[in-house]
């Protein structure tokens, strides 16, 4: 049992989780194209975040104290607008402009079109770094938000992600937390295949952080992650969330070719079929 | 103005000086550098506001990622590296994360242009100002001695949105005054003249002006414009001369294609085309060598620029 969420609280998540993975689906059968499996996958860590983690206030998204949620790998958006929208940033409604002329909800996010989404993202492997940026800035006044760092895992292939981790394990950004999406596909096949992760703890431990593994899956265990990452003082923490691209949707699950796809209507159909099923 | 006597400083050491004006005047302003805090003169800074100084070591991209988090917070930072680097090895970091972010990331690029000498081409930068001017809501500096690019760094500091600024390696004249005006956007013109006009930016200005000098012997009577922003353009000034002058000659200390001559003929071409030569470097990477050798063998000497302005004379019409 957890210290630091009761169950009944995380039944609550568990069907919002639901929730926004029926807005994913809904979102991009509308949009016509985006990015599906990772979306899906991190409906749970998501909806833990913007639920019960962030220190936010959805009416006044600039408030200058507000936990920082980067999400580097900014392909997988509509997550963050489903959860945004269900959390009072903005009508729900507006989430069927996804990807269209003139919507403030861009293929890959930007800051300036959006209040509460913080940085432009989608050329990846450089969120690490903002994160850090914001984290190192906050630290110089003294100021107490944290700061949260969403990271695919593929995106760990790119150089400037590691200049970054190398970076924030120098200055010790304890007040910074990563989150790996380790689902094991990008879009070209496996992690594994295409150009090998592993050992993955071992290379962030190498780099000075602190070191979590999660089910990406279990909100008790993320919540706990995310708490004891606010006890490390000496070194930024990594919660490395291993989950299941595209979950909730058996006949997509470990998938690789939903990585950068979305569901045709009909197929979009059953997928909320399924999901519904979920919660009834 | 053309002096013997004048001081010869390096436009990077105004930029240090400059760096730690802006840092008194301003507490946000932080200065990140990639080990190279020394020869682009950020050790002042360093010195002076050691709590507002960070280190990189050897990560160009990351210069930038993490000045665009800085800045995203509050901060005003300044990012400085060689320009082959910054904004060369980082430009995709600089085009999402500073001008389509519009985070007001200000970037050094050093050691720009052949007179970085003997160093080689590897560390001659040539096509910076092409990778900054293309990229929106970036404003491109490109101060033309040492005492304008203390002005210039200041501006920067305290303009809203990124901003470029170019810099040199070499010891050159410093023929602006502590009295020359600087306004982002608006062209000087340092020598009035009708029968052409030469517009150039950075360093290489100076040989533009002892040529309209000597070409005065012969009666021929040059203007000559300092254009120390190329982005935004000041084309009402540039207009204004070549409606008079009806002739143009551009020169700079980088590739012809995409710097200032390409920015002066794109706007000439819509508006009012006139003759136009353009010195720079034409379609070649540099060596290693001095710096005054170098600028000769690559065509943009006193002599190049004055044959330039009787070429261009002569093609009006």
């Amino acid at each position: 049992m957890s210290h630091y969420i009761h169950d009944d609280k995380i039944k609550d998540l568990e069907l919002m989780a639901n929730k926004i993975r029926q807005a994913i689906i809904e979102m991009l059968i509308e949009a016509g194209s985006g990015h599906t499996a990772g979306s899906l996958g991190m409906a749970d860590i998501f909806t833990a975040l913007y639920f019960h983690i962030l220190n936010h206030d959805p009416k006044n998204p600039d408030w200058p104290e507000r936990d920082r949620l980067i999400l580097s790998n900014g392909h997988i958006c509509p997550v963050r607008y489903a959860a945004m929208a269900y959390s009072g940033y903005f009508p729900i409604e507006e989430l069927k402009t996804l990807r269209k002329f003139g919507s403030r909800l861009q293929g890959h996010p930007e800051r300036n079109m959006l209040p509460g989404v913080e940085t432009t993202s989608g050329p990846l492997g450089s969120g690490l770094g903002e994160a850090a940026g914001i984290a190192y800035g906050a630290r110089m006044d003294g100021k107490k938000f944290r700061v949260y760092c969403a990271m695919s895992d593929a995106e760990h292939q790119s150089g400037n992600l590691w200049e970054s981790a190398m970076f924030a394990g120098n200055n010790k950004l304890n007040n910074l937390t990563g989150i790996i999406d380790r689902n094991n596909i990008q879009i070209s096949g496996m992690t594994e295949n295409v150009m090998a992760l592993e050992p993955l703890r071992a290379k962030y431990e190498a780099f000075n952080w602190h070191v979590l593994e999660v089910d990406g899956h279990n909100i008790e265990e993320f919540v706990d992650a995310v708490e004891e990452a606010k006890t490390i003082y000496e070194k930024p923490t990594v919660i490395i969330a291993h989950t299941i691209p595209g979950k909730g949707i058996p006949e997509m699950e470990f998938d690789y070719k939903w990585h950068g796809i979305a569901p045709k209507p009909e197929e979009g159909e059953r997928f909320l079929k399924e999901l519904r099923k979920n919660v009834e | 103005m053309l002096n013997k006597e004048t001081d010869k400083i390096p436009t990077r050491d105004g930029f240090g000086k400059g760096l730690v004006d802006a840092g008194e005047k301003d507490e946000r302003i932080v200065v990140l550098c990639a080990d190279l805090a020394e020869s682009t003169r950020c050790h002042w800074f360093k010195e002076k506001f050691p709590a507002r100084y960070i280190e990189l070591g050897v990560a160009e991209q990351n210069l930038v990622t993490i000045a665009s988090g800085l800045a995203n917070y509050g901060k005003i930072p300044f990012i400085s590296s060689y320009a082959v680097f910054n904004p060369g090895r980082n430009n995709e970091q600089i085009r999402t994360l500073v001008s389509l972010s519009k985070l007001p990331v200000k970037i050094a690029g050093g050691h720009a242009g052949v007179s970085v000498g003997p160093d080689g081409a590897t560390h001659q930068g040539l096509e910076d100002i092409a990778l900054m001017r293309v990229q929106p809501n970036m404003t491109v500096l490109i101060p033309c001695d040492a005492i304008e690019a203390r002005k210039a760094t200041l501006a920067a500091a305290f303009y809203d949105g990124p901003v470029y600024i170019r810099l040199g390696r070499e010891k050159t004249a410093v023929f602006t005054t502590e009295e020359t005006p600087f306004e982002i956007g608006k062209a000087n013109i340092l020598r009035v003249g009708k029968d052409a006009t030469v517009i150039g930016c950075g360093s290489l200005l100076y040989n533009a002006l002892i040529a309209a000098e000597e070409l005065s012997k012969d009666k021929i009577d040059v203007e000559v414009i300092n254009c120390h922003t190329i982005k935004p353009l000041d084309a009402e000034t540039i207009l204004s001369s070549v409606k008079k002058t009806s002739a143009i000659v551009s020169v700079e200390e980088h590739q012809i294609m995409g710097g200032l001559g390409s920015a002066v003929a794109e706007m000439l071409a819509q508006n009012f085309p006139a003759p136009q030569e353009l010195i720079g470097v034409r379609d070649r990477f540099g060596e290693s060598g001095e710096a005054g050798e170098l600028i000769e063998a690559l065509g943009m000497g006193v002599k190049d620029i004055k044959a330039a302005i009787i070429k261009v004379i002569k093609r009006k019409k």
